[in-house]
């Protein structure tokens, strides 16, 4: 994995700056075992000691997960508007400008096509450094282009979520993109065309109760905290502690709404034999 | 009107109200001594009344969404329909009381009618979990639109929640699972399904029984993304002084656009249901008369359409929304 983070290099050294440490030793957020950075990006970002995942820049699992010089990019261009004139302590659009100065893109989602090992896919990453990944009519209408160019061009699909769910300032028309990504997924499910649903940390609210958990078959990286609500809501209404892991990928799957807990080093090969399988009888084996 | 339950706009309204009772029980009849204090009394209350109800504010109207007496599905079912059979349960885990639905007929003709159910006291609103559906509540809902599915009934759904429940139970068995399953299940249904917000319409929580052909509003009711309230604790944090998170309240309300009239503006709804002057609590037998209107109205075109062009037209509906520009 020599070229791990080239494109991020390239594309968004804001990002990398605040995600990745600087200089040549960090600590490991969960276990607080000292790291060289260099061993670190060797592991993908995955500290060897206790398996903690890192986050990673959203263009960074285009470099995992698609083969070099396959990715196409689509609909980058594609703006948030502000239909509510939606204003806080903040106008929206000045957090859409923050946000885009921040991550060197217009949303929070990537979506284009390339290949896994050889499969044509439509791959869409979402970026949890615009505004929490959250979900607005761009994403929305990203994610769906991206489901009509895996049914018009009868590829499987990919999705990488990372998302805090529906984007408050963009409101009911936030919460609606639920609607027009699902509605179009059942078409793709119609026809039989195979969806992987990857999630990581954190994937919830929205985008958990939308296309994230509608894959053919849905993984996630370890430890990642997915769910409906949010800890603390549910900590709130319940008025007690919440019990250890709760929420986790672990827990997840443990409960029956997790296929697989897949460290990151292993994503790519875990996707490619998915597809291997389900979409068998258009491969061509060469 | 009941005059225990009202809302602090209402205040005003209510004291005339009582005192035009008492004065009527001083004089029965028309004809009685204190006939024109009285008929003075209800002029002045009906101007007040129009006054302060030509002028809500939104979060006064999240407010009448919610009020206590305000009408929920199992009041509406036996008034606008007739031979309602309720179903029980999921088949999987449990029957979630937030959520009731079953068969009944609409002016003779079969439907099935869903919805969510809160309760009008404390007992009955534990019961109901405050209209807060579980997982098993959106998947015994996904249960009764496929049978409607499979025996060619339309779908009559009525959206009444504060949001899906955010609990330990709802996370373990799958809340979003359930939520995304059934938007997605229901916009490729084979039946036409015809929506009413009647009182509250809290995000996914709403969304997981709210895809359909056509989305109605009850006039008072709200539908959003986030609650006024959770979208003030998640901008403004805590505060102390109630003065300011009330204020706060006001503004996200007004900052998400939640009324029927704005979702109208929004091109996210269909139409508006009308309710009486001061809203449905203040005559549950109108507003439900005005609500079996429009629901014999757009389930009349509905019914009209053949299964292909319901589907693509649904479809088209959702594929539409959003707004954004591309540079």
């Amino acid at each position: 994995m020599v070229d791990w983070f080239n494109r991020a290099r390239k594309g968004t050294p804001s990002a990398e700056k605040r995600d990745i440490p600087d200089g040549v030793w960090t600590k490991c957020q969960s276990c607080n075992e000292i790291l060289t950075v260099m061993s670190l990006d060797k592991n993908f970002w995955v500290c060897p000691k206790c398996e903690f995942h890192f986050r990673i820049p959203a263009v960074s699992y285009i470099s995992l997960l698609i083969d070099p010089d396959t990715f196409e990019e689509f609909d980058a261009d594609l703006v948030s508007m502000d239909p509510l004139e939606f204003k806080d302590l903040k106008k929206y659009p000045e957090r859409i400008a923050s946000a885009r100065k921040k991550t060197g893109r217009n949303d929070a989602v990537i979506c284009g096509m390339g290949k896994i090992e050889g499969i044509e896919i439509s791959f869409c990453v979402m970026d949890f450094e615009f505004i929490g990944g959250s979900m607005g009519s761009v994403v929305g209408e990203k994610v769906a282009r991206a489901i009509e160019r895996s049914i018009s061009k009868g590829v499987p699909l990919v999705i990488v979520s990372c998302s805090g769910g529906a984007r408050m300032m963009e409101g009911i028309l936030s919460l609606m993109q639920m609607a027009k990504t699902s509605t179009l997924l059942a078409m793709l499910n119609k026809l039989k065309i195979p969806f992987i649903s990857i999630l990581t940390n954190p994937t919830t609210a929205g985008v958990m109760a939308s296309y994230a958990s509608l894959g053919d078959v849905i993984i996630a990286e370890p430890k990642a905290l997915l769910g409906f609500a949010g800890p603390r809501v549910i900590a709130q209404t319940i008025g007690g502690e919440l019990p250890p892991g709760f929420q986790s990928s672990e827990f997840f799957r443990e409960h029956g709404f997790l296929d697989k807990i897949v460290s990151r080093p292993q994503l790519k090969k875990t996707t490619t034999q998915l597809l291997q399988y389900m979409w068998h009888q258009n491969i061509n084996q060469t | 009107m009941d005059d225990k339950y009202y809302l602090e706009f209402e205040k005003p309204i209510v004291e005339l109200d009582r005192k035009i009772r008492e004065m009527k029980e001083l004089a029965p009849g028309d004809v009685g001594w204190l006939r024109d204090e009285i008929a003075e009394l209800e002029e002045r209350r009906d101007k007040l009344q129009s006054d302060v109800y030509s002028g809500l504010t939104r979060w006064q109207r999240v407010q009448l969404a919610r009020h206590p007496l305000r009408p929920y599905t199992l009041d509406y079912i036996p008034i606008i329909f007739t031979d309602f059979i309720e179903l029980h349960g999921d088949r999987l885990f449990a029957d979630d009381k937030a959520l009731v639905g079953g068969f009944a007929r609409l002016d003779g003709d079969p439907v099935m009618v869903v919805g969510q159910q809160k309760g009008r006291d404390v007992k009955q609103r534990q019961y109901r979990n405050f209209g807060m559906c579980h997982p098993e509540g959106y998947r015994k809902a996904l249960r009764l639109f496929k049978l409607a599915e499979k025996y060619e009934l339309p779908i009559i759904i009525f959206v009444d929640t504060p949001g899906a429940y955010p609990g330990i139970g709802a996370e373990e068995r799958g809340q979003a699972e359930a939520i995304a399953r059934n938007i997605r299940e229901m916009s490729v249904l084979e039946v036409p399904i015809l929506i009413a917000i009647i009182g509250e319409g809290a995000s996914g929580g709403a969304l997981g029984i709210g895809i359909g052909d056509t989305i109605l509003m009850m006039e008072n009711s709200w539908y959003s993304v986030i609650s006024p309230e959770g979208c003030a604790a998640i901008l403004w944090k805590e505060v102390e002084d109630p003065k300011q998170a009330e204020a706060n309240r006001i503004q996200a309300a007004d900052a998400l656009k939640v009324t029927a009239e704005d979702l109208v503006n929004l091109n996210i709804i269909d139409g508006v249901i009308p309710e009486p002057l001061g809203g449905a609590h203040r005559d549950p037998a109108r507003a439900a008369e005005y609500l079996k209107k429009s629901l014999l109205d757009h389930l009349k075109i509905l019914m009209n359409k053949d299964k292909q062009t319901l589907l693509l037209e649904r479809l088209r509906k959702y594929r539409a929304m959003g707004v954004f520009m591309e540079t």
